[in-house]
C-alpha cells in the first residue's frame, strides 16, 4: 500500500485515528500505524497537524496537449433540452476562462435544430448535435455510441454531464469505454491554478463530508454534476458559433434493449428535480389522507411534493416522492419541510437546498439545525393558514 | 442451456448515522460508528434470494464483496438471509480502488465464478456514493445494464424484463442475459435473518481470493488501477443560523409569507 507515516514527525496524537471512517489507524508506542482497512481516502492527511502522513502518488508525466476544450453533454427529453445542461454550460463558460479553451456543447436527442442551437445562448462556441428518432428511447448503448465517437474526434480535456438518473447510467458507461476517470455527482468545479487540473468536489457520507477528486492519468477528465447546483446564465448578446450536425445512420445504432412499456403519465409533481420549490411531509402528518393538505399547498405554490422515508414506509405516498439517502437527492431554491424531524438520512437528500423552511411542533427537532427559517408549531394549523394566506392575497392580521 | 447463477455485489460501509462534527477541531468524529452492509445492498440480496425461491432456472446465488478481511462479516449476513455461497475479494493491493478499478476486480471475479446470468447491484453506497460501479462493471463485461430497477417483471434463462424508475416516470425494459441491474429501495422488503440461517452462515467457509486468484496484474487493481484520486476530504463549513419565526400562528404565517414574497415565490399584499 502506498500510504506512509513518518516516524520522526508523528507524535501519536490520535487525531488521525479519530477522523478515520474505516478503523484503519492503530496507535502503538506514540506512533500511528495504518492497517489493512485503509482505503486511501486521505481524511487523516487533511487533519494531521504535523504533516506526518503521506500517500505516495506516482505522478506520471503525461502529455495531454492534444486534448483541448470543455465539452458539455446536454440531455434531452420529449424534444427539449433539459435545464441541467444549460446550467452546466454556464458553469463551463466560467471555467474556460481559466483555461483559455473552446467550449463545446453536445446535444443528443429526438429534437430539432432550433432547440439544439439554444446552447449558443449559454456560451457554447461549438454545438455538435445528433438529432434523430433513434434517440427517442433513453438507451445507454445507443447514446454511448455517439458520445464516444464525438469525444474521440474532438478530444476535449474535460467532459461534463448532468447527474440525472439517465446521466448516471450513461456517463459511467462512456467513461468505461474510453477508460478514463469519472467523478460522480459533483457540486463544485474549479481549475487548479498550477496543474490546470479540474478539481471536482462532491458530497459523500450523506453530505457530511466533501471530497475533492482529480483525474491525472487519463483524458478527458469526466464528471457528472448535480442538477440545480450551478446557475443557468443566459448571455445577452451571444455570438453565433459553429453548428455541426452529426450525421446518424440508423443502421449503426442497434440496441440490446427493448422498451415494452412506459408510465410517464404518473401523478404530477413526481419529477422533483423539475421544481424550484418543494413541499415535503413526514411522520408529523399523522396519516395518509393528510397529504391532501400538503398537495394543496404544493399546488398553490406550483411546487413539487416530497416526503420523508417515514411517510413513504407508512404507505401515505409513493416511493418516487421520497427524499433522502434511500430516495432522491433534491436541490430546489426553497424546500419546505412539514412535520419532518430531520433524521440525517433525510438531510442527506435535501440539505444543499438554497433555502430551507421547517415547520415542526418539536423545537428540538434536528431539522431546525439545517433550516434557514423555522416555525415551531402544529402543521395542521400552520399549513391551512398559509394556504389561505396565499389564496386570498390578504394579510391575516391588520 | 445450463441454469444461471445470480451474483449479488455488496459493500461494507461505515454507518453514517453517528458521524458528527467535533466543534473544537471542526473535524468528523466517527467514534462508535459501526461497519454495516450498504443499505441498498440489502434490497439487492433480498431480490437475489427471492428470484431463486421463485424460479427453477437459477442454480445458485452468490454474494460477492471486495474489501478488507473484516468485510467477511457482511458476507456472513448475506448467507444468513439465504444466499447459497459467498466470495471475499481481499488483497492489500486492492486498496484505494476507484469505481473503475472496483469494476475491473469484480468483473474478473464474476468471470471466475462462471455462468452468471444476472448480476445485481445496489443503487449506490453510503460512503463513495457514486452509483458508478454497476454501469462500469456492465461495460467491462459487455453486458446490458438496467439501473434504478423497482421491479423485476420477468426473468428466464434468456432474458430479463424490469421496471426502472427514471426522472420522468417508470419504464419497462427488456434485455438479453447475461445482464446487470441496480435496484432501488422500492423493489422489496428485505427479510431479517432466521436463527437457522444464522447458524448455517456461521458454519460456512468463505473463500478469500486475491489478485492472483482472479488473474489480474498489479497495475489493474487498487490505486494503481484507478483513474481518479481523492486529494482532499473535508467538512463543509456550517452555513447559517436558523431564524425562528415567532408569535401566534397567524403571526408566524404572516412572517413566512413575507419571506416567501421576498423570494418571489408568492405574490400579494
Ligand atoms: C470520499 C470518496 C469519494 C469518492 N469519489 C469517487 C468518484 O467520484 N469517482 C470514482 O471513480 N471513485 C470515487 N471514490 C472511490 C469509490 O467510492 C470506491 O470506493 C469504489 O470501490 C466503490 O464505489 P462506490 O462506493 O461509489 O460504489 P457505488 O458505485 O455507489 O456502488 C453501487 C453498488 O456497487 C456494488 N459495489 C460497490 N463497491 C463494491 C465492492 N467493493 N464490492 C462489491 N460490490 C461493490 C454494490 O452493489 C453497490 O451497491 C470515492 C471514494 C471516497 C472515499
Ligand atoms: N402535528 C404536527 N405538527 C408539526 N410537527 C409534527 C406534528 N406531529 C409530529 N410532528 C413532528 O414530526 C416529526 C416526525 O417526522 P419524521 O419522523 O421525519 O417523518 C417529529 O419531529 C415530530 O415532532
Amino acid at each position: 500500500m502506498d500510504i506512509k507515516v513518518f516516524k520522526d514527525k508523528c507524535t501519536g496524537c490520535k487525531l488521525c485515528q479519530k477522523v478515520c471512517f474505516y478503523d484503519a489507524v492503530d496507535i502503538k508506542d506514540k506512533m500511528a500505524y495504518i492497517n489493512e482497512n485503509c482505503i486511501l481516502c486521505g481524511a487523516c492527511i487533511e487533519v494531521c497537524k504535523f504533516d506526518a502522513i503521506e500517500i505516495k502518488e506516482q505522478a506520471p508525466d503525461m502529455d495531454f496537449t492534444d486534448h483541448r476544450g470543455i465539452m458539455v453533454y446536454l440531455e434531452t427529453h420529449d424534444g427539449r433540452v433539459l435545464d441541467s445542461g444549460f446550467e452546466l454550460l454556464s458553469e463551463a463558460n466560467k471555467l474556460k476562462k481559466d483555461l483559455d479553451t473552446p467550449l463545446y456543447a453536445l446535444v443528443v436527442g429526438n429534437i430539432c435544430q432550433d432547440e439544439a442551437k439554444k446552447a449558443f445562448r449559454y456560451g457554447a462556441d461549438w454545438v455538435y448535435a445528433a438529432m434523430h428518432a433513434v434517440f427517442e428511447n433513453h438507451f445507454d448503448d445507443i447514446y454511448s455510441k455517439v458520445l464516444v465517437k464525438t469525444i474521440k474526434k474532438v478530444k476535449p480535456d474535460i467532459f461534463l454531464g448532468a447527474a440525472t438518473p439517465f446521466g448516471r447510467t450513461l456517463i459511467p458507461k462512456v467513461a468505461a469505454i474510453l477508460k478514463t476517470g469519472l467523478t460522480a455527482d459533483c457540486t463544485g468545479l474549479a481549475i487548479d491554478s498550477q496543474s490546470k487540473l479540474l478539481k471536482q468536489t462532491r458530497p459523500t457520507f450523506g453530505g457530511n463530508v466533501l471530497a475533492t477528486i482529480v483525474c491525472k492519468k487519463t483524458r478527458p477528465q469526466m464528471a457528472t454534476v448535480r442538477p440545480h447546483v450551478m446557475e443557468k446564465i443566459e448571455i445577452d448578446a451571444p455570438k453565433q458559433g459553429q453548428f455541426k450536425e452529426i450525421k446518424i445512420q440508423p443502421g449503426h445504432y442497434g440496441t440490446q434493449y427493448k422498451m415494452t412499456g412506459t408510465d410517464k403519465k404518473q401523478e404530477e409533481s413526481i419529477n422533483l428535480s423539475d421544481y424550484e420549490v418543494i413541499v415535503a411531509g413526514g411522520r408529523g402528518l399523522g396519516e395518509g389522507k393528510n397529504f391532501s393538505m400538503l398537495k394543496e399547498l404544493s399546488e398553490v405554490l406550483g411546487a413539487g411534493l416530497g416526503a420523508s422515508r417515514a411517510a413513504v414506509d407508512s404507505g401515505w405516498i409513493s416511493y418516487p416522492h421520497q427524499v433522502g439517502q434511500t430516495g432522491k437527492t433534491v436541490n430546489p431554491k426553497i424546500y419546505i419541510a412539514c412535520g419532518i424531524s430531520g433524521a440525517i438520512q433525510h438531510l442527506a437528500g435535501m440539505q444543499t437546498s438554497d433555502i430551507i423552511v421547517a415547520i415542526n411542533k418539536d423545537a428540538a427537532a434536528p431539522i431546525f439545525k439545517v433550516a434557514n427559517y423555522g416555525i415551531v408549531g402544529d402543521v395542521f394549523e400552520v399549513v391551512p393558514k398559509l394556504i389561505e394566506r396565499i389564496k386570498s392575497g390578504k394579510p391575516l392580521i391588520e | 442451456m445450463v441454469k444461471i447463477k445470480v451474483v449479488v455485489c455488496i459493500k461494507q460501509v461505515p454507518g453514517t448515522t453517528d458521524i458528527h462534527i467535533d466543534p473544537q477541531t471542526n473535524t468528523l468524529v466517527r467514534e462508535g460508528v459501526e461497519n454495516i452492509i450498504n443499505p441498498f445492498d440489502n434490497y439487492a440480496l433480498e431480490e437475489g434470494v427471492r428470484l431463486k425461491e421463485k424460479s427453477e432456472e437459477i442454480s445458485q446465488t452468490v454474494a460477492l464483496t471486495m474489501g478488507p478481511p473484516q468485510a467477511e462479516q457482511i458476507l456472513k449476513d448475506a448467507l444468513s438471509v439465504g444466499m447459497d455461497e459467498a466470495v471475499l475479494l481481499s488483497d492489500r493491493e486492492f486498496a484505494g480502488a476507484d469505481t473503475w478499478a472496483t469494476a475491473v476486480t469484480l468483473a474478473a471475479a464474476v468471470k471466475k465464478i462462471g455462468d452468471a446470468g444476472l448480476v445485481i447491484f445496489g443503487k449506490q453506497t453510503l460512503d463513495g456514493d457514486t452509483g458508478q460501479v454497476g454501469p462500469e462493471f456492465a461495460q467491462r463485461m459487455h453486458m446490458p445494464f438496467i439501473g434504478y430497477v423497482s421491479k423485476i417483471c420477468k426473468l428466464d434463462r434468456k432474458s430479463i424484463q424490469a421496471e426502472r424508475l427514471m426522472e420522468h416516470g417508470y419504464e419497462i425494459i427488456e434485455a438479453q442475459l447475461p445482464a446487470a441491474i441496480s435496484v432501488v429501495k422500492d423493489i422489496n422488503e428485505p427479510r431479517v435473518p432466521s436463527l437457522r440461517g444464522k447458524m448455517k452462515a456461521k458454519k460456512m467457509e468463505i473463500p478469500v481470493w486475491d489478485r492472483h486468484h482472479i488473474g489480474l496484474d498489479a497495475e489493474q487493481v487498487g490505486l494503481s488501477g484507478s483513474f481518479t484520486q481523492v486529494v482532499k476530504v473535508f467538512t463543509p463549513q456550517s452555513k447559517h443560523e436558523v431564524m425562528m419565526l415567532e408569535g401566534s400562528t397567524a403571526e408566524q404565517v404572516e412572517k413566512l409569507f413575507g419571506k416567501l414574497k421576498q423570494l418571489n415565490v408568492v405574490q400579494g399584499a
